[in-house]
């Protein structure tokens, strides 16, 4: 494939402002120097736990994040640098977010005016119907309400949604939560057709089962930054990964051993010195309190001074 | 100690079954994985068998004898999927634990539990963290069945083996039943001794 970058973001911070004590403000930083890009027709997933602020990635690209929020850092859309009046203008258009349930649709409307934006053009209505046709969703679900949908029908209007405008990119936060396997693969196997199309997709997730059976490239994502960038094949064995988080996550797989890894992930505002995963690491030297810069090794990236 | 359910039929609409004529047999050293696609029953199922929900027909007996008559803690306790939603937000956590039957110190340990968590509210923590408080309060002294609906799925693999490796252990040592709900292969593999089938419904 072509080496062209649909999304790129470098050195990516997200940071809060909230109130301690009284009127005392203090900046708690959950997104640090995050690196992650999109090539074209690619699915790149990005898996990290819940509470790791991996949801916020997605808000912070397409500029929605909470007013309490600030965003640092560049991100590129088709090796255009993005301002923030930019990304409104692209989000919604080339830029899509797949949301995670059916409580994104409007419960009073029609779901087939909704994904045509309540416009109602031959163009569009043929567009609509192609859609329709192309997910196998009778004709007749556009006078249906969302809350007569099944859950995956629900899914597949909500992609609808997103595909009406041509996008480039697609951005699914968890999109398959509580599916069952078959459900799930089958709902991941419409992101895969799309990238295939030569677009990209970031798929957010927790699930790594789920994301090895579908992505190029995983991402892995601890406390607020990317340890590792790693292609699908790497995750064959543990000895292809780098870094030592990533290789308990592998361990922890139910079929590679399913060996508890003992500790928590830090806070963000109890962040530790120099490596996040420092704390938990069995290779801890005191270099790790020091800064940690990304290394490039076969062909994935790491952040960890001890990789090889 | 048997938990049996005997000819179970229920259904949330008039004259649609969502389960019909289920029948289930656990013992104490027993792990069942219960498994069907989403939106055959499986929640309802659970809800039936811990007591939540009385069937249409048919009776949950534990070593013979109906949950539903029975008078106080119930033996059979359900873990349920979304942590945040079955506690009380307005509790500290230190009560939610409360609610259980004397939870043992060496529960809350192996859970990796930590202490300063115990004076925060629920939408202070992690769904990890706060599935670790649902489990412990799920593990009374008096707890002769376990069931546990999704409880992993919204966990990251390490946070769920952790867990995972301390509910066998304990399920092990007290002999208490276990019936797991997984969507994971290859979880329900590691960890059920023995896998039910759910009918498809009418």
């Amino acid at each position: 494939m072509a080496d062209k970058h649909i999304l790129q973001i470098k050195n990516l911070s997200v940071a809060f402002t909230q109130y301690e004590q009284g009127l005392r403000q203090m900046e708690l930083n959950v997104i640090q120097n995050l690196h992650v890009s999109v090539r074209e027709g690619e699915l790149v997933a990005v898996v990290g736990s819940s509470g790791s602020g991996k949801s916020l990635l997605a808000h912070a690209i397409l500029g929605i994040l909470p007013y309490n929020c600030q965003a640092e850092g560049n991100i590129w859309f088709e090796d255009e640098l993005l301002s923030s009046e930019r990304i409104a203008a692209l989000r919604g258009r080339k830029i899509e977010l797949v949301p995670q349930s059916v409580t994104y649709l409007d419960p009073l409307e029609k779901v087939g005016r909704q994904v045509r934006r309540e416009r109602n053009q031959e163009s569009v209505r043929k567009k609509q119907e192609a859609l329709f046709d192309f997910y196998k969703l009778p004709l007749s679900t556009g006078e249906l309400y969302p809350f007569e949908l099944s859950g995956g029908m629900a899914r597949r209007v909500l992609l609808t949604t997103a595909m009406m405008e041509n996008p480039r990119l697609l951005i699914a936060d968890e999109p398959t939560p509580g599916l069952h396997l078959e459900a799930a693969k089958k709902a991941l196997r419409h992101f895969r057709t799309f990238a295939d199309q030569g677009n990209g997709v970031l798929l957010i997730t927790h699930d790594l089962e789920l994301a090895l059976e579908v992505a190029d490239r995983i991402a892995v994502f601890y406390a607020g930054t990317t340890v590792e960038e790693a292609p699908v094949a790497d995750f064959q064995s543990v000895d292809t990964l780098r870094h030592p988080y990533t290789k308990a996550l592998w361990r922890a797989l139910p079929q590679h051993g399913f060996h508890p890894f003992p500790g928590n992930q830090p806070y963000a505002k109890d962040m530790p010195q120099g490596c996040p995963f420092g704390p938990r690491c069995p290779q801890l030297t005191p270099e790790c309190e020091g800064p940690i810069p990304e290394q490039t090794i076969r062909f994935g990236t790491v952040r960890c001074i001890h990789a090889e | 100690m048997i938990l049996e359910a005997n000819g179970i039929s229920f259904g949330y609409k008039r004259g649609i079954k969502l389960l019909d004529n289920v029948q289930l047999t656990l013992e104490s050293h027993e792990r069942v994985g219960l498994v069907a696609p989403s939106g055959f029953g499986k929640t309802t199922l659970c809800q039936i068998l811990s007591g939540y929900i009385k069937p249409a027909s048919g009776q949950v007996l534990l070593d013979g004898k109906a949950i539903y008559t029975m008078k106080g803690y119930c033996p059979v306790q359900m873990i349920w999927q979304h942590p945040e939603k079955s506690v009380n937000p307005r509790l500290r956590l230190k009560d939610i634990l409360a609610e259980g039957d004397e939870i043992e110190e060496r529960v809350i340990a192996g859970l990796g539990i930590e202490r300063d968590w115990f004076q925060r509210f629920p939408r202070e923590l992690s769904g990890g963290e706060l599935q670790r408080f649902c489990i412990a309060r799920a593990l009374g002294k008096r707890t002769k069945f376990l069931i546990a609906d999704e409880i992993s799925t919204m966990l990251d693999l390490i946070t769920q083996s952790q867990i995972w490796t301390f509910l066998l252990e304990e399920v092990h040592a007290r002999n208490i039943g276990l019936i797991v709900v997984t969507h994971s292969q290859t979880l329900m593999e590691r960890i059920a001794t023995r896998q039910v089938i759910l009918a498809q419904p009418e």
